[in-house]
C-alpha cells in the first residue's frame, strides 16, 4: 500500500535533481508515412525524478520512448541524455550510452531460448566479464529477489506469466545499475492486484536507485502512484504537464476529458 | 491501435491515389514502385551487409555463439547433406553407365563420376540442402525475435544485433559449406561405386585410381571452396530477411520462405558466375 511517506519521499528526490536534466527531448517530430506522430514534443527528467507519459492510445507515446533509447531516429528534434546529444551517433557509440540505462518493453521482450536466469545475466555476459562466473550469478539472484523472482530463476519465458514476464524484464533492465530507467506501459494487460504489485515494486526500486525513469502509460490511477510529474500527450505534442494536481487545474478540454474518462 | 502498430501500417501504407490519374498513368506508377522496390531491396541488403562486415571484424567477438553457430550449421546437417549425397552418388551412377554405355566408354565411369560429384552436383545439392534447412531456420529464429522486440531488446543491452546474430550465423555458414561439400563428396563417391560395383565387379581401389587420375588440386579444390560464397549468400539472405522481418507470425512465415527461395535463386545464380570464374582462373 502507497502512504503519505512513499508521496512525500518522492517529491524530496525530485528535489535532489541536478540542474542539467538527464533526459532532454526538444521539438522532436516523427512521421511514419503520411502519420504525424510527435510534432514538436518536448520535455526532460532529472535525476531521482520520474516522469509519467500519458496519452490516449496511438499517440507516440511508446515512438517517445524508442526515440530516447535510440531504436527510433526522430525526423527532427534533439535527445540530449546527460547533456549528450544522441543525433547521428554509431551503434557502437550508443551502445556505451545505453549501458548506463534499463528499458521494460511492454511486453517484456524477453529471450525466449533462454531461462528466466539467464536472461536477466545476459546483460553481465556482455558487459561485466570483470566479475567472476560467481559473482555474476550472485547479482542475478539478487536482481530477481529484488523483483521477487528468484524462485523462477531456472524456468523458462513461456513457463511464467505476464505478469512475471515484466518481472523479470524490469530485473534485467536494472542488472547494469542504469542511471536510465525507460518503461514501456508496465501494467498493460495485467490485473489489478498484479498492476499494484508492479506499481510498488518500480516505487521501491525508484527509492533504492534513484533513476530518472520515463514511464508511458494510459494507466492514470498507475502514473498517480508511481510519478513525480506528469505529461499529458495529445496530437503529437504535450498539452499538459505537471503534478496531477495541477492537471487537474488545467482548462484544456482534452485533459478534463482524459481525467474524466481515466 | 498501438503505437508498433502505427509504426508498422503506416510505413506499409500505399500514397493517396490521385483522382485524376488514368489508367496508364497508375500502371505505371505500379511498375516504378516495383521497380524502385527491387532496387530498394538491394539497397537494403548491402547497408545491411556492411554493418555485418564492421560488427564482424571489430571486438568484442561474440565466441560462445559463434561456435553454437557452427554447431547448428555444420554439426546438425551433416546428416542430411551426406543422405543427399549419397542419393546424387546414386543417381548419377545409374545414369552415367546407361549413358556411357551407349557410346562404348564403360571404362570413363569412374572419372566421369569422380568429376561430376565434385566439380559440379556436390557443391550445389550442399549449397540447395543446406540453403533449406539453414537458411529457413535462421530466417525463422531472427524473425520470431524481430516481432518479439527481442532483437530491440538486445539492442538496448547495449549488445551490437549484428554482432551477436547476423556476424556469428554468416561466418558459421561461411566456413561449414565447405565441410559439408567434402562430406556430401564422399558420401556420393561411395554409394556411387557401391552402385556400379553392385553391377559390374569394380573394387573401390581400382574406382580411386582410375577417377582420380591424371587429377590435379586445381580440378577440386576451387569447386569446394566456390562453395564458401553460396555460404556467404545463405547466410546474408537469411539473416537479412530475418531481421527485417515486419507483420508478426504472417511475416515470420513470410521470412523463412524468403529466406529459402531468395538464397537458393541467388545460389544458383552465383554458380554460374563462378564456375565461369574457375574455368577462367583455375583452366
Amino acid at each position: 500500500m502507497i502512504t503519505t511517506l512513499d508521496v512525500a519521499m518522492k517529491q524530496t528526490e525530485a528535489d535532489k535533481g541536478h540542474a542539467v536534466p538527464v533526459v532532454a527531448v526538444e521539438k522532436l517530430e516523427k512521421t511514419f508515412g503520411t502519420l504525424r506522430v510527435l510534432d514538436g514534443l518536448t520535455l526532460s527528467v532529472n535525476r531521482g525524478e520520474t516522469l509519467a507519459v500519458l496519452g490516449r492510445s496511438g499517440t507516440g507515446k511508446s515512438v517517445l520512448l524508442r526515440i530516447v533509447i535510440g531504436l527510433e531516429t526522430p525526423d527532427s528534434g534533439s535527445v540530449r541524455l546527460q547533456g549528450q546529444d544522441i543525433a547521428g551517433l554509431g551503434m557502437d557509440q550508443m551502445s556505451a550510452i545505453r549501458m548506463k540505462m534499463g528499458f521494460l518493453f511492454q511486453h517484456a521482450a524477453l529471450y525466449d531460448s533462454l531461462t528466466v536466469g539467464e536472461n536477466v545475466a545476459f546483460p553481465l555476459e556482455h558487459h561485466r566479464r570483470d566479475l567472476s562466473r560467481n559473482d555474476r550469478a550472485d547479482r542475478v539472484r539478487q536482481l530477481l529477489a529484488e523483483v521477487g523472482m528468484e524462485r523462477a530463476i531456472d524456468k523458462m519465458p513461456s513457463d511464467i506469466s505476464g505478469g512475471m514476464q515484466k518481472r523479470v524484464g524490469l530485473a534485467r533492465a536494472l542488472a547494469l545499475d542504469p542511471e536510465i530507467l525507460l518503461l514501456d506501459e508496465p501494467t498493460a494487460g495485467l490485473d489489478p492486484i498484479s498492476s499494484g504489485e508492479i506499481d510498488e515494486l518500480i516505487l521501491k526500486l525508484q527509492r533504492e536507485h534513484h533513476m530518472a525513469s520515463i514511464v508511458v502509460t494510459h494507466d492514470l490511477h498507475s502514473a498517480r502512484t508511481i510519478a513525480n510529474r506528469l505529461a499529458l500527450l495529445d496530437k503529437g505534442k504535450v498539452v499538459a504537464e505537471g503534478e496531477f494536481e495541477d492537471l487537474q487545474q488545467s482548462d484544456i478540454a482534452f485533459v478534463k476529458e482524459f481525467l474524466k474518462q481515466s | 491501435m498501438s503505437d508498433s502498430e502505427i509504426n508498422t501500417a503506416a510505413n506499409f501504407a500505399p500514397p493517396p491515389t490521385e483522382q485524376s490519374d488514368t489508367p496508364v498513368l497508375s500502371a505505371v506508377d505500379g511498375v516504378m514502385g516495383l521497380v524502385g522496390g527491387f532496387f530498394g531491396w538491394f539497397g537494403n541488403l548491402g547497408i545491411f551487409s556492411w554493418r555485418a562486415l564492421k560488427a564482424a571484424v571489430t571486438p568484442p567477438y561474440e565466441w560462445s555463439e559463434f561456435v553454437r553457430q557452427l554447431d547448428e550449421v555444420g554439426s546438425k546437417s551433416f546428416p542430411l547433406v551426406v543422405l543427399a549425397g549419397a542419393a546424387i552418388g546414386v543417381i548419377i551412377s545409374l545414369e552415367a553407365r546407361y549413358s556411357l554405355s551407349r557410346f562404348g566408354a564403360k571404362s570413363m565411369f569412374p572419372a566421369t563420376l569422380v568429376y561430376s560429384v565434385i566439380q559440379v552436383m556436390g557443391p550445389i545439392i550442399t549449397g540447395l540442402v543446406v540453403c533449406g534447412r539453414v537458411g529457413a531456420g535462421i530466417g525463422a529464429e531472427l524473425a520470431s525475435m524481430k516481432v518479439s522486440e527481442q532483437i530491440d531488446a538486445i539492442e538496448v543491452s547495449a549488445v551490437n544485433p549484428y554482432r551477436l546474430l547476423a556476424a556469428t550465423r554468416i561466418l558459421a555458414c561461411i566456413l561449414m559449406l565447405p565441410l559439408l561439400t567434402v562430406a556430401a563428396d564422399a558420401s556420393g563417391l561411395l554409394t556411387g561405386w557401391f552402385a556400379q560395383a553392385m553391377v559390374e565387379p569394380l573394387s573401390f581401389h581400382q574406382f580411386i585410381s582410375s577417377g582420380f587420375s591424371g587429377a590435379t588440386f586445381n580440378a577440386f579444390l576451387p569447386p569446394t571452396f566456390k562453395t564458401m560464397v553460396y555460404g556467404l549468400i545463405i547466410g546474408v539472405v537469411a539473416c537479412y530477411t530475418g531481421m527485417s522481418t515486419r507483420g508478426g507470425a504472417e511475416g515470420v512465415g513470410r521470412a523463412a520462405t524468403n529466406s529459402v527461395v531468395l538464397g537458393s535463386l541467388f545460389l544458383i545464380l552465383a554458380d554460374v558466375v563462378l564456375v565461369k570464374f574457375i574455368l577462367v582462373v583455375f583452366p
